[in-house]
This record gives structure tokens, sequence and C-alpha cells, in this order.
């Protein structure tokens, strides 16, 4: 835990329980108001991105620019409402902001837009970029020596563009270790699972063959994620990547591992059983 | 004619002049640091250079991710590959967030010679000029080369600046001072106004000294800053002037001479002749044969100006 004292209190195991539940029903309730968005890949990450803003992010909602924070920055960002959701939460702007997901003048934008939102690293929505977003980052913070730590998330699907294996290349290249990629490793993409559209096994060792650290762990875990990040703070002189084994649409039963809630919304009788198995 | 200097040695060496007076100047490059001549820089700063190999998307996106940590990144290939190979990873990465990236190329146009059509950028103006918020600049020797660098760092923002590979005449004197946004006006006429950019202001000039002793005297335009367009120099220029012929090594679509015809048909419509590729790609062949074959030449556009000149009667 190494939050600016004064602000965010580490939440205990419990209390991340409950924050989970609230962030997915934020997640569903935001898509379901506007009848678009993409639920499955929101669902599948919401315990790796709250423990990173809950447990493990050096982080300042009051002062988003703060330059000695560590940075999140969300590739797959389709994900956005999941990002709102947690940053809504944590106080970086009103949580009945999340209302305005995709409406005109919205600073909730359907793919987050850095110019419009405190707390948005990275303008996203187009995959593949990300992970070269970060390294980036990581180098400048390097050439500044700074301590700041840069976590990427990218979907499992993502990995199918090429530029994600063009920055895993240079960020072990250029040895970052101050650079922490999660996989949610959910096997689900818009056509299907990605084993039948396009494969990526052998997975784990593709990255370690690139140079990577590798640490696999239950994407829904807790306790197992907040020791994945501990252990990628140890590693030095390479980038870490965590692979986190998830479910889509995770929280739903009508939505787990189902592809079609990729980017479909629930109907207003599917949005009220969701919250009724949220409670 | 004058003799030909370097565009993208000044190009290297100014960045090495920027790179002493700031240190957040920061340079990539792909795996072209010669050709590019970022390689001075690399020499200086061997800490602040990033090579990230033949992997064009990458680099431009990790220079997303400097600027957004408070970097100057200036990103070099050729022309051909940004923004063309990595036109999505400008758009979303840079100029969406428009973030403090310069994209500066080399080798565009055909003037990259026996290459052939795979490395000669002929579209990247219609590409980056497309993009909203990205600033166009294209300079006309050396001396302009060096000055649009320096004000690329000082001004906050993208920038897609255009360089080309063989020397050029200096076309400006050493007391010449870029303004961001302004034409230049190179020679003053009467007749038509010639409009030129990069390569062609100097191949312009040799065009209006031909007409003038042909008794045609005309006005050449260096317009090195593309987007934003100097609108009002322009629509000077067609008051003035009555006729305009447009020079770029580029195609006919989508840069300088769409660029001016778009103000002129708002604000000031007068005959206009456009010297350009024709919707065509080129081939391999000595620069000076190119630029003949293709119709880039002074002749060229002397035939443009007549022809504009008659057509306004």
């Amino acid at each position: 835990m190494t939050q600016q004292p004064g602000e965010i209190k580490a939440p205990s195991l419990a209390e991340m329980q409950a924050i989970a539940r609230k962030l997915r029903r934020h997640i569903v309730t935001m898509i379901g108001r506007v009848s678009s968005g993409h639920p499955g890949g929101s669902l599948s990450a919401v315990e790796i991105v709250s423990t990173l803003y809950f447990r493990v992010l050096r982080h300042n909602p009051r002062d988003p620019q703060w330059p000695d924070r560590d940075r999140f920055i969300l590739s797959k960002g389709h994900a956005a409402p999941l990002l709102y959701a947690t940053l809504a939460e944590c106080g970086y702007f009103p949580v009945e902001e999340l209302s305005t997901l995709r409406k005109l003048d919205s600073r909730l934008q359907g793919h987050p837009d850095r110019t419009l939102l405190p707390g948005v690293e990275m303008t996203a929505g187009s995959l593949g970029q990300g992970l070269s977003f970060a390294t980036g980052v990581a180098l400048a913070g390097r050439l500044d020596s700074k301590s700041y730590q840069v976590y990427v998330l990218l979907g499992d699907g993502e990995c199918d563009e090429g530029q994600v294996w063009e920055a895993a290349m240079a960020a072990a290249h250029f040895k970052l270790d101050n650079l922490v990629a999660i996989v949610d490793r959910n096997e689900l993409q818009i056509d299907g699972w990605t084993c039948d559209v396009m494969g990526l096994e052998p997975f784990n060792s593709k990255w370690s063959s690139f140079g990577w650290h590798v640490i696999e762990a239950d994407g829904h875990d807790f306790t197992r994620l907040e020791e994945a990040f501990d252990q990628a703070r140890m590693v030095k002189g390479q980038p870490t990547v965590i692979i986190a084994r998830t479910t889509k649409g995770k929280g739903v039963s009508y939505m787990e591992n189902n592809a079609d809630f990729h980017g479909k919304a629930p109907t207003p009788e599917q949005v009220e059983i969701a919250l009724r198995e949220l409670e | 004619m004058a003799p030909s200097v370097s565009v993208r040695e000044a190009y290297g060496k100014t960045l090495v002049e920027l790179g002493r007076q700031n240190p957040d100047v920061v340079v990539l490059d792909a795996d072209l640091s010669r050709s590019t001549m970022t390689h001075f820089f690399a020499s200086e700063f061997p800490t602040r250079i990033f090579d990230c190999g033949i992997a064009e998307q990458n680099m431009v996106s990790i220079a997303a991710g400097l600027a957004a940590s408070g970097k100057i990144p200036f990103a070099s290939t050729f022309a051909v590959f940004i923004p063309g190979r990595c036109f999505d990873q400008v758009r979303m990465s840079i100029a969406q967030p428009r973030l403090n990236v310069k994209l500066v190329t080399t080798h565009s146009g055909i003037t990259v010679g026996e290459d052939g059509t795979s490395h000669q950028a002929i579209e990247d103006l219609a590409l980056a000029c497309a993009l909203p918020g990205l600033t166009v600049v294209v300079p006309a020797d050396a001396i302009e080369t060096a000055w649009v660098i320096r004000m690329a760092a000082a001004t906050e923002g993208p920038f897609y600046i255009r360089l080309c590979r063989p020397g050029l005449p200096l076309v400006h004197n050493e007391d010449y001072r870029f303004e961001l946004g302004k034409a230049t006006v190179m020679r003053e006429g009467t007749r038509a106004t010639i409009i030129a950019i990069g390569t062609m202001v100097a191949t312009a000039l040799e065009a209006a000294e031909n007409l003038q002793q042909a008794g045609i005297d005309c006005r050449v335009l260096n317009m090195s800053t593309l987007k934003p367009v100097d609108e009002a120099a322009i629509v000077r220029a067609a008051g003035d002037t009555g006729a305009i012929v447009t020079a770029e090594e580029h195609l006919e679509h989508g840069g300088l001479g769409s660029t001016v015809a778009r103000v002129l048909a708002r604000q000031h419509p007068v005959p206009v002749e456009f010297v350009a590729i024709k919707d065509t790609y080129a081939e391999s062949g000595p620069p000076a044969e190119l630029l003949r074959k293709y119709g880039l030449t002074a002749a060229d556009i002397e035939r443009a100006v007549r022809t504009v000149v008659e057509r306004k009667g």
C-alpha cells in the first residue's frame, strides 16, 4: 500500500468485494440506460481495475496530474464503463455523472478521451496502441528518475494486433521494469472464442520468449491479484505481464461466457435481473 | 542555380541544438537514423534517443506516451511510413488527444528517385491534412527547415513536418524568419501568383524568372505551413493577380492545390491550375527525369501560368 496519506483508505477484502459489486451495478446500469456499450469486457476486469485503484496505485483523485502518480492505462478502451465507474468511486468526479455515459456533451465518451475526463491517461478505443503508449510513459519515467509504475490493461483479443508484439519486443529491449501489463484473459472476443478466431497459444510462453516476466493469476481473486502486483514490483531488468484468467460478463448469469454481450446492452428487463444478481 | 544544401542535415543538426537547450527534447527513429539524420542527436544524447526498430506504429504510440509525460518527442522515419503506415496510430495516439509530438519525415515525394513507387510518398500531405488538429509544415530549404524544427519544439501540439531526400538550393537568406501559418512572398508580381511548397519553391522561382523574361510577371508564395493555411495570403494573391497556379511534389488530391482551391472557392474564385502528380503512382528513375515525366518542372509551371493568365481574359 503506497497511496498518498490522507487520500483513499485501503479497503479490506470484504470491502473490496462490496466495491466490486457496486462497480458491476454501475456498469450494467450505465450501459442499460443508454442502450449501448460493452458490458462483457467491463465486467471481466472489475477485480483487476479495482485492486489497482483501491489497493495498489499511488494516486490522488484531487490531483489527477500529480507527476509522481502511478499510471493506469486502459488499452482495451471499450471497457470505459469500468474505468469511469472506478474513477467516480475513487472521487475523480461525481458518481451521478455516470448517467451521462455516451450522451451528447458528456465527458464520458463511448471510449475514453484523455482531453475530457481527469484521470484518463490515454485516449483509447483503437486496439493495440496502449502497450506502446505505456512504453513511452515508462521511458519518460526512467528519464526523469521517477519511481512511478506504469500499468496497462490489454484484452486478450486485442493481442491479435501486431502492434502489441512490437511493443512487447520494445519494452523488453528497453528493460522497462517499471512497466506492468495485465491481460484480461477471458478467452472471448466479438466473433467468439479467442482460440477459434485467432489462436494465441502458447500465450504465456509468447510473452516470456519476448523477454517478459510472466505471472499467471485468477483475475477475480483479489488476494492473488495483489500478490501478483507485489511480485511485479520486485522484478528488475524486464517488464512483467500478469495474465489474469477471467470470465467475460462475470457476475451476471446470462452474460457470463457469452460473446453476444461483448458490445450489446442489456434490455431494461435484463438490467433488473442483473441488478438482483449483484445485490 | 544556387548549390544544394541538405534539409535532412539541417534537421539533424537543429535537433542537437534543441537537445542542448532543453533536456525534455527526445528523439525516436525506426532504424533509419542515418537517413533521417537523427544520428547526430544519438551521438550526443544516447540516452534520449529511442530506436524502435522497423516498427513505425509502435514508435508513433511510444512518442505519444512520452509526450503525455512531458517530453517533446521528435519521431522520424520516411514519409511513406508516416502518416500512411500508421495512420490510425497518428490519429488516435497523437492527433485526437492533441499530444505534443513532432512527426518529422524525410524522403518524401518522387525525388527519392530510384527506389521507386514503394518509397515515394505522394499521398502523405492528404493524409496529414485530413487529421484535425495536426499542424502540417513543408520547409523549402535548409534555412527554413532549421526554423521550422525550432518553432515546432517551441509550439505545443502535434506537427507533421515533411522533408525530402535531395539537397535543395537555398531560397531564403540567413536573415529569414519563419512564421508559423504565414506564407512568404518570395517575389512580387501582378499577372498571376504561383503558390509553391517544399521542393517546388525553387522550381517556382525559376519559372517566375523565365516568365519575367517573356513579359509575364508573377508573384511567388512559399506556403510552407500547409495547415493551418494562410488564407489571407491566398485571397490577397487572388485579388491582386487574378490567377493562381499551385505547385507541389504530391498528388493533385488533398495537398496544396486542394487546400488553395477550397479557400478560393469560398472567398475569391479565380482561374486556378495545379502543378502536381496526376492520379498515378510513379516509378524508379533519376529524380530529375521523374520530375520531367510527372510534370513537375519549371516549364510545367510556366505552361500552367500561361493557361491561367489566358483564362482570366
